[in-house]
């Protein structure tokens, strides 16, 4: 199962609590790991990634094993404590605004 | 006996203030949506209890939110607001061409007859129809491929399509408005639009007579008299008897007539309020003092309403969708403001008070007016 932390906002809209864990069939990426999210909780879709472009919303981060892995290829690996669920994916709302 | 709920949209929530006929005493119920910028709600006038919200933050986009209970409970609906083909390009602030690019909704505006048919306004300038209680929304792409598009321009707030009014004596008729495009009318339910500027005078740009490029801040309009449009200007408030088709000026002795909100007696068509702001450089009121200021005359001639507003170092604004009024036999009048109070008029404006003084900056203001 992978372990994903959502920012605040977003475990109210998808009204969660605490780590979502999550299926993700083939390989464990950046972008399966949002299609499997925005499958179970059909609500952050858009919230995370642009519904046109499918690109990361400017200030959401996504990080893990203490790298900020935001600029990586949707479509890279995640490291394999994501994949294997020692390791949570951390999605993040950028600190910005003063 | 009747009641009224307002709906307050601010940059940190929203807020549903009830009271019954009396408007004495009032109950805040709130922050919904805590933390993320409210920009409009409005309730459908073919169902009370359906509600409408415009959700967004620079974080997380945009959500739209429905009630079918009143505002007791949310469901967030569908927030995929894609333009119809390849959208093309507007002017920029530089007066390059600049891609159409969606960033929010800035208001929803129900079906009179249908709860679950909306049409809503974006920015990039825009409007986007539900036909299935906000699930999905489909681009009426004619507005924005009336062929002025590619000189509309964004206003310091953005390129906004913030007013949209529906004709309730013929579904076909619907007038919107654009900062900074100006006023356009369809008249064939949103397949082609006509833009509705001649009349307006914009010193700002280069033609001042031009047919777009209008900064237009909002429009109002009477139920009873459709083809009568007011409406407050970047500067100017303005009137219309022929349904957009030329404009005349009715600041008369407003003592300023840059503004954003302007809203129509429930009863009396002729009845037109706005609240002056000092200028486009200084967006608060003038000397300090917040008026709302009456015409009895469908402009020209206003009066000043003071009784129960502060008229000392009082420095708010008061932005576009945040007045409105209810439809009782005393016709009550609700504004908010960029300080976060929230007055109540209930005798047509000769005296307010604030429901609630300390709201986060009020961006939108709607009353239902409850059996």
């Amino acid at each position: 199962m992978i372990r994903v932390v959502l920012p605040a906002h977003l475990r109210t809209l998808a009204q969660v609590t605490g780590e979502v864990q999550l299926e993700v069939q083939g390989p464990v990426t950046t972008c399966s790991v949002l299609d499997a999210l925005e499958a179970r909780y059909p609500m952050l879709e858009g919230t995370l990634r642009d519904h046109i472009t499918r690109k990361r919303r400017p200030f959401v981060r996504f990080f893990a094993c203490a790298e900020d892995l935001s600029h990586e290829s949707p479509d890279a690996p995640l490291p394999d404590a994501v994949a294997a669920g020692s390791e949570p994916f951390l999605i993040i709302g950028a600190i910005a605004g003063g | 006996m009747s009641s009224v709920r307002v709906l307050v949209g601010t940059r940190k929530g929203a807020f549903l203030l009830t009271a019954d006929g009396k408007r004495e005493q009032w109950e805040v119920n709130g922050p919904h949506f805590a933390g993320w910028e409210m920009y409009h709600l409005k309730g459908s006038p073919a169902d009370p209890n359906r509600i409408y919200a415009s959700q967004s933050t620079g974080w997380f986009g945009q959500l739209i939110q429905r009630s079918s209970d009143g505002g007791k409970t949310w469901e967030p609906v569908g927030n995929k607001f894609a333009y119809e083909g390849v959208p093309g390009t507007h002017q920029w602030y530089d007066g390059t061409p600049h891609p159409w690019e969606f960033k929010r909704v800035w208001h929803l505006e129900p079906s009179l007859t249908d709860p679950d048919t909306v049409l809503a306004g974006v920015e990039d300038a825009a409007i986007f129809r539900t036909n299935d209680g906000g699930k999905s929304w489909q681009e009426l792409p004619g507005l924005r491929e009336h062929g002025s598009g590619p000189r509309w321009q964004p206003g310091a707030g953005g390129m906004c399509l913030h007013t949209i009014i529906q004709d309730p004596g013929n579904p076909q008729r619907v007038y919107i408005a654009i900062s900074a495009a100006g006023a356009f009318r369809t008249d064939d339910g949103g397949k082609t639009w006509k833009a509705i500027n001649q009349g307006l005078r914009s010193q700002q740009i280069p033609d001042p007579n031009a047919e777009v490029g209008h900064c237009v801040h909002h429009v109002a309009m009477h139920p009873s008299r459709p083809n009568v449009l007011f409406m407050q200007k970047h500067w100017d408030v303005m009137r219309t008897d022929n349904a957009g088709d030329t404009w005349q000026e009715v600041s008369g002795n407003l003592p300023t007539d840059f503004g954003f909100v302007i809203d129509v007696h429930a009863h009396q068509p002729d009845t037109v309020y706005v609240v002056p702001i000092k200028s486009d450089s200084e967006h608060f009121v003038p000397d300090g003092k917040l008026r709302v200021y009456r015409s009895r005359t469908g402009g020209n001639e206003w009066e000043a309403l003071t009784k129960g507003l502060p008229q000392s170092n009082c420095y708010v604004n008061v932005f576009r969708d945040a007045m409105a009024v209810d439809s009782l036999d005393e016709c009550g009048v609700y504004f908010g403001t960029s300080g976060g109070q929230v007055y109540a008029s209930r005798d047509a404006g000769d005296s307010w008070t604030p429901i609630v003084r300390d709201l986060p900056s009020v961006l939108s203001v709607e009353v239902q007016t409850l059996p």
